[in-house]
């Protein structure tokens, strides 16, 4: 069993999300230890990318903060996760465009999440139907390719459910990332199709903030990814938001 | 030569790199399009709006003069600066447009980088009586206040995009989110042969009748094939339709120009095909301008219709089995085009089509008199003037 599947085993999971580098890569390591202090269970790194269509306005402002130099060099993020495995086991993944895997070459990317300790990849715009020119190689290194699932997906949810690895992140809206208020109205009808399916685990994510938010999202699936509201906290507190983290993490922790 | 391997591929490049949101519906305009394609009332419906409504045929003109000054081959104009609106976007927004309806969407979304494909959408959806608007990167509607206007008069509502460096690249972003948020009854209208499958093939199809007439029009003035056929290139719509039904021609030599800006050997360039790598992006595996990393390059050109860092995943695979041939063209070569045409012809060209006619004034002179040149005009260049007048020092006001 995979360290993603191993920590749904006998809880909720609450899955944070941090862009790294934003705003450098020492608090990137400070921020995912703090996270998983206060209470995640798993911990996304975002890998910033110039042009994050599936991202809302936080994380595409975090994203750009993150690429003050553009040229920043994606071994930089490796040694990075480098860092954070000498303080914490919590499982780890990196959420990153196709552009930036194949740019590093599919093998030595999926090579180095193995060797620094990824356990995971979420990528928004690799689709079932494009798969298969990643999949065989992040297997063979025992990295988890994390499908998503839509309230859209309707017919397609049988089969992207039974590729998926490690969980299933389901977007709980249309659009983009980004806190919200209100869900779509089938999103538990769609929770219960993909339980039906897979005992692969499933976390909600896309507009999740508050905590009584998560706890409801907890109900209806395994695990709530919370990406956003704490980028904000990052946006707001700089280099003094570990801290800040590691509380928010917590009050989210006790909710689920 | 059939490039298309399997639906969406083109050699490898091609295909459909998307969220899963809109893959749904992604796949349903595909298959809505198959259905379209061989549907004889569609392709009528479609004809029918080129004729009376576009002004299609286009003229296919003899440049007397140019061929004359140059000295070497037989040079001839594809007028679609003539078509209603001014360029070649008017047919793949019919085209899309009547898609749309066919799929019951009530509402058209569109990108547009200088204007005129957002010019264009917003007049199919005024004809249409359906709901639109346009996505813009900032810059491009602080340098287009005329057009950003235009698409007012034409009821649309234009979004000014401020994310990222505020131009075309930014504007298709912004699309895409807007389509993923609202994808039941939107329909986004792609500007070039760019994105995911369908639309590479889908705008291809809608903008072959430029090389479907220019061939039938050289046949008919002077009972041969051209030589060559030269078109522009920013995403490469305007050049995928006027290679299209030479393809099979092994004798047709294709000629794609891109905006080198100033000069490949700079940052300040769009040429794709010269300076990009294989990536992928706004849903395509094809050839862009990025770093090392992997993020995608600003991109530079004095035409706001060829400044996109990547180009449609047909071109790459032409370039790749080496079918067409790839050159750029610096803006100083551009504008002084826009001024020789003006002059020696009488026709004030887009700053976009002015690089391919570049292109003919360096290879004309190479060539035997017996040879014969297409140059496509992809529109006509009203929309420059004042920018042009700039790049010389003049001061005008609007």
């Amino acid at each position: 069993m995979s360290r993603l599947a191993a920590s749904f085993q006998d809880q909720k999971n609450f899955i944070a999300f941090v862009t790294a580098n934003d705003p450098d890569l020492e608090t990137t390591v400070a921020n995912v230890v703090a996270l998983a202090e206060g209470g995640a269970d798993i911990v996304a790194i975002g890998i910033p990318f110039s042009d994050p269509v599936a991202d809302g306005p936080v994380i595409q402002a975090a994203d750009l903060r993150a690429l003050r130099d553009p040229n920043l060099p994606i071994a930089t993020i490796f040694e990075a996760v480098g860092k954070i495995r000498e303080q914490t086991d919590v499982p780890l993944v990196f959420l990153v465009y196709l552009n930036v895997v194949l740019q590093y070459g599919y093998e030595a990317f999926a090579a180095d999440c193995a060797k620094f300790g990824v356990d995971g990849l979420i990528i928004p715009d690799l689709p079932y139907e494009e798969r298969d020119e990643l999949a065989p190689i992040t297997k063979a290194h025992g990295i988890d390719l994390i499908p998503l699932i839509t309230v859209t997906s309707a017919q397609r949810i049988p089969m992207i459910a039974e590729a998926a690895e490690g969980f299933i992140y389901l977007v709980s809206s249309l659009g983009v990332t980004g806190e919200r208020e209100q869900f779509a109205a089938n999103l538990s009808d769609v929770a219960a199709e993909i339980k039906a399916v897979t005992t692969v685990p499933v976390a909600i994510g896309f507009g999740v903030h508050s905590a009584s938010q998560a706890h409801d999202m907890a109900q209806l699936a395994d695990g709530v990814i919370i990406g956003s509201a704490c980028v904000k906290i990052v946006a707001e507190y700089g280099r003094q938001a570990p801290a800040k983290l590691k509380e928010y993490a917590a009050t989210i922790k006790a909710a689920i | 030569m059939e490039t298309e391997t399997k639906a969406g591929r083109f050699a490898g490049f091609g295909g459909q790199y998307l969220p899963e949101t809109l893959m749904n519906e992604i796949n349903r305009m595909a298959a809505a399009y198959e259905e379209a394609k061989d549907d004889a009332d569609f392709q009528a419906d479609f004809r029918t709006l080129l004729a009376d409504y576009a002004n299609r045929p286009s003229l296919l003109y003899f440049a007397e003069n140019m061929t004359k000054d140059l000295g070497g081959a037989q040079i001839y104009f594809k007028r679609e600066d003539l078509n209603h609106t001014g360029a070649h976007k008017i047919n793949n927004v019919i085209g899309q447009a009547l898609l749309a309806k066919k799929m019951g969407k009530t509402r058209l979304i569109a990108e547009t980088g200088a204007g005129q494909h957002g010019v264009a959408t917003a007049t199919i959806a005024a004809l249409f009586g359906m709901e639109c608007e346009i996505f813009m990167g900032k810059e491009d509607t602080d340098r287009q206040r005329l057009n950003v206007y235009r698409m007012e008069l034409l009821g649309a509502k234009v979004h000014a995009v401020t994310s990222g460096s505020m131009v075309l690249k930014d504007a298709i972003n912004a699309a895409l989110q807007d389509f993923a948020a609202r994808p039941d009854d939107t329909f986004y209208v792609m500007g070039s042969a760019t994105g995911p499958h369908p639309y590479p093939t889908m705008v291809k199809d809608f903008q072959s009748v430029i090389s479907e007439e220019s061939k039938a029009q050289l046949q008919d003035q002077i009972g041969q094939l051209p030589d060559y056929v030269v078109a522009c290139v920013g995403g490469g719509s305007n050049a995928i339709g006027s290679f299209a039904h030479y393809l099979a021609e092994p004798s047709v030599h294709l000629v794609g120009v891109e905006a080198a800006g100033k000069g490949v050997d700079t940052n300040l360039t769009a040429a794709t095909i010269e300076k990009g790598r294989l990536g992928v992006f706004h849903g395509m595996k094809s050839l862009f301008l990025q770093n090392e990393a992997g993020q995608i390059n600003p991109v530079y050109s004095i035409s706001a219709g060829l400044d996109y860092p990547g180009i449609g995943p047909e071109h790459a695979a032409l370039a790749m089995e080496k079918r067409a041939e790839y050159v750029g063209i610096t803006d100083d070569e551009a504008v002084a085009a826009f001024e020789y045409i003006a002059k020696q012809e009488g026709i004030i060209a887009a700053i976009e089509s002015c690089h391919a006619v570049a292109y003919v004034q360096k290879l004309a002179p190479t060539l035997p008199k017996d040879q014969v040149i297409v140059c496509t005009f992809s529109g006509r260049g009203d929309k420059d003037v004042a920018a042009i007048a700039k790049y010389r020092g003049v001061e005008i006001n609007e």
